[in-house]
């Protein structure tokens, strides 16, 4: 038998890192899946190329650093920044978006920090942003639903073109995402109740039958996804929970005063990738800080980023900015907000008991 | 009664059932007992008797020495064999003095006074007799009981919390104390509230040990002062910090004692030993221990000589069912690894769980932090585990104190969340030695230079004195010679 002396504790939790990546990415299937089929196959081939870029990227660093390439590729950190780079991205939009996006996350926005655990922004989203500055036109190709076997779909070869070589009439397939037209329209001093009518529903848009980025379309899809998570305990609610939170508060609270400027916190709540981002981004373990208060300030600020970018900035959509935001913010986060220690004040120091509370517990030395 | 709850903490599979309906055994008695003189927090008990000495059951051994210590007695009757050192049940393998007792069969008690009531007794000598049974807190603190008792009842402790709360997976000896022996050890209870001279006593079980609950009941049932409580079944709820917080919402203050928030925890098994100390005059030579394990033919709960071996007590479970990947004494979440089965069982000893690759987890490897919070949340203690455990790799001990890592309680919440599976109560035991280790260190240094300084201070004395003595004897000379000048 193997008696090297080892630290207890000699029993463990039944939970691993490839296991929450693992399910994380079954929780993204539905929304994946949703996305494709709502898309067609040029989505299909972005999502490939994207999730390989990844992995070879992955791959080549692990090698290059000297470090084991079988089990870190095989954690599937690297395959879940693919998909949900993918995700985030024009479901139409060309190969070497996902090829240069693909790179940009795995090596500009994880190894180059050290590898897993160490980035301090989310890989994903901070190749979205990346890209978004870099390409802009490419970025915001938004089209309407072209549902798979559809009539008016790409066949697979069709949709090999489009994804590698370009997409033949542009016009013809392209429109706007709801908060796109929003804030066009806006800016042209038209009201949301001539903007919404004919072009916004709320059902459809949390069933995500609209246009969007690959994966951020559905909602409900989303939000069951990021649920079950919840309820598999891979992460806790307070991140998810404090930024849509944040956002229905700001959002009810200035449509209330001028329901024509601002939109409803049902448009905000139902529209672009806040669903996605608040249970599948935001929720990144390694880039959002590790105390539950941490974790509330970190959602709430992110809630707070996306509304004000939405709002007032220079984007239709900004949940990956905000992410990457507060992703900045995490280490002083994670300085300031600490749990008390048991048995000190807030300062560290001992906490005295107060004399008062030195009675028997409440009910002693009476019969039940 | 109203419970608060306490911080964090972890469910870790209870596997309480390979053990839990095995009644308690006695452990048919060794030919060869082992019995370390230290099986205490403080200074080791100091032998009394000579090798070739006939001993009785029960006579003393080693007696305690200075204010924290405890005294050591025979197990059973027969011939010291030897005195010297033995392998201590501990990882490192290295040995502690030890007596050995060859036994002579006949388990005959060495001849006692018949003990009078100990509710006429005055509290101290209660006190006195707890200690001079060479009892300690056998939770696993191996606290001297009577230093304990003695120092709460200076401390003015209304309440004694009994911890029947046996949180460790795998261990089944307090519950079956509880469920075999209630009568006992609520008499020991009542004889610590009066060594005590405190009106309460609350007996705290978890909700996963329904039988010892009822069984604990009824003998508390004549009892106004005593009551069970039962606490859910959260690991480390029966850690004493974590108890108290749990029976008054109160935290001991850190640095300070348990006894500081008003309350005295004690063991089950503790007040048992108390009761057959005061009323049979019976010292602790002997102790519940659970043999469990998925390695283990037959787990069982077996009532044990001190310094019987792990070897003897394996063999009455029908040894091992397969070769164990772990051998440990305690529970999995804070049990030590021993070396080898040679080793003997001593007064704070739980259990002896072998545990199979599969419970033990061995395919696990660590792999990087990935900040996901699990070990802060499982903390009771409210620390960050994460940060405290980055800090130590990089032998950074301050800032790792500054963290917290003194108030850390080592109960492994943390390292069975983790999914990196990093060894982080390894870690911050590391840097607890390193820490030490400096600040001896330092004390040294400190110590040196006083000496140093007192020795030049001697020295520039000597050689003041030197030099005033010379001036004084050239002065002398002097005025003799002007003496002579003047005469002559």
């Amino acid at each position: 038998m193997s008696m090297f002396p080892t630290s207890a504790p000699h029993a463990h939790a039944p939970d691993s890192v490839p296991r929450i990546m693992g399910l994380v990415l079954l929780a993204v299937a539905p929304a994946t899946l949703y996305g494709i089929i709502l898309f067609g196959w040029p989505a299909l081939n972005l999502l490939l190329v994207t999730v390989l870029a990844c992995l070879l990227c992955e791959a080549a660093c692990l090698r290059l650093a000297g470090h084991a390439v079988r089990p870190f590729l095989l954690d599937g950190s690297a395959l879940l920044t693919g998909v949900l780079l993918a995700l985030s991205l024009p479901p139409w939009a060309p190969w070497w978006i996902g090829a240069v996006g693909g790179f940009f996350a795995i090596v500009i926005g994880k190894q180059v920090f050290g590898g897993i655990g160490q980035n301090i922004f989310n890989p994903a989203m901070l190749a979205r942003v990346a890209l978004l500055v870099s390409f802009p036109v490419e970025m915001t190709l938004w089209l309407e639903p072209h549902p798979l076997f559809s009539s008016h779909a790409p066949g697979v070869l069709e949709g090999l073109a489009i994804t590698f070589g370009g997409i033949p009439n542009i016009d013809a397939v392209s429109g706007a995402t709801i908060l796109g037209r929003i804030r066009t329209e806006l800016g042209m001093a038209r009201e949301l109740g001539q903007i919404l009518p004919g072009h916004y529903q709320a059902g459809t848009a949390a069933l995500g039958w609209t246009g969007g980025s690959l994966g951020e379309t559905s909602d409900l899809l989303a939000l069951f996804g990021g649920l079950w998570l919840l309820w598999r305990r891979v992460f806790t609610w307070h991140v998810p929970v404090a930024m849509l939170a944040t956002v229905l508060v700001l959002a009810g609270g200035l449509h209330l005063l001028n329901p024509e400027r601002f939109a409803s916190p049902a448009v905000h709540l139902l529209s672009g990738g806040l669903m996605l981002g608040a249970f599948f981004i935001a929720t990144d373990p390694v880039t959002s800080p590790t105390t539950k208060l941490g974790q509330l300030i970190f959602g709430a600020g992110c809630g707070a980023f996306v509304y004000i970018i939405r709002t007032w900035g220079g984007y239709p959509e900004g949940v990956a900015f905000a992410v990457v935001l507060m992703n900045a913010a995490t280490p002083l986060i994670d300085h300031y907000v600490r749990p008390r220690i048991y048995g000190r004040t807030w300062r560290g120091r001992s906490r005295p008991v107060p004399e008062h509370a030195k009675r028997p517990p409440v009910g002693s030395g009476e019969a039940e | 009664m109203k419970l608060f709850d306490f911080w964090g903490g972890v469910h870790p599979a209870g596997q309480k059932h390979l053990s839990a309906d095995q009644a308690i055994r006695v452990l048919p008695m060794p030919d060869r007992l082992h019995v370390p003189l230290q099986q205490h927090t403080g200074r080791p008990a100091i032998p009394v008797v000579k090798v070739g000495q006939k001993v009785g059951k029960g006579e003393l051994l080693g007696r305690a020495q200075g204010g924290v210590s405890a005294s050591v007695h025979a197990p059973t009757s027969g011939v010291v064999a030897a005195i010297g050192d033995f392998t201590a049940p501990h990882a490192s393998g290295l040995s502690l003095p030890t007596i050995t007792l060859e036994s002579d069969g006949e388990d005959r008690w060495l001849e006692r006074e018949p003990s009078p009531d100990p509710f006429g007794l005055e509290p101290e000598e209660v006190a006195a007799r707890i200690g001079e049974a060479g009892i300690v807190g056998m939770g696993g603190a191996n606290f001297p009981a009577a230093v304990k008792l003695g120092k709460a009842r200076q401390a003015k402790v209304h309440t004694l919390a009994v911890n029947g709360a046996e949180c460790e997976p795998y261990m089944t000896c307090d519950d079956r104390l509880m469920r075999e022996r209630a009568d006992q050890i609520v008499d020991g209870v009542r004889l610590m509230l009066h060594a005590l001279q405190a009106p309460d006593a609350v007996i705290a079980i978890e909700d996963n040990k329904p039988e010892a609950v009822a069984s604990m009941k009824a003998a508390c049932q004549p009892e106004r002062q005593i009551r069970v409580v039962v606490v859910p079944s959260r690991y480390p709820a029966g850690s004493a910090k974590q108890l108290i917080q749990i029976l008054t919402g109160l935290e001991t203050p850190a640095g300070g004692r348990g006894t500081d928030t008003g309350v005295l925890v004690h063991n089950v098994g503790t007040a048992y030993a108390v009761h057959r100390a005061l009323r049979h005059a019976h010292p602790l030579i002997s102790r519940i221990v659970t043999v469990t394990g998925g390695a283990v033919a037959q787990p069982q709960n077996l009532e044990a000589p001190i310094g019987a071996l792990v070897d003897d007590l394996l063999a009455f479970c029908g040894g091992m069912a397969e070769a164990p990947a772990r051998l440990l004494m305690g529970g999995p979440m804070m049990g030590q690894p021993l070396p080898n089965t040679q080793i003997p069982i001593v007064k704070g000893t739980n259990g002896i769980l072998a545990l199979t690759a599969a419970e033990a987890r061995l395919e696990a490897t660590p792999s990087p932090c990935i900040r996901c919070g699990r070990c802060v949340e499982a903390c009771p203690m409210g620390l960050m585990p994460l940060e405290m455990s980055k800090r130590a790799r990089h032998d950074d001990l301050d800032s790792a104190e500054a963290f917290g890592l003194v108030d850390c309680i080592s109960c492994g919440s943390c390292a069975f969340a983790c999914p990196s599976h990093i060894p982080l109560v390894q870690y911050f035991e590391y840097a607890r030695g390193a820490l030490e280790a400096r600040q001896r260190a330092e004390q040294k240094a400190k110590e040196t230079r006083r000496l140093l300084e007192q020795r030049q201070a001697r020295l520039a004395r000597a050689e003041q004195a030197k030099a005033e003595a010379a001036a004084r004897r050239q002065a002398e000379k002097r005025q003799a010679k002007a003496k002579g000048g003047a005469t002559a």
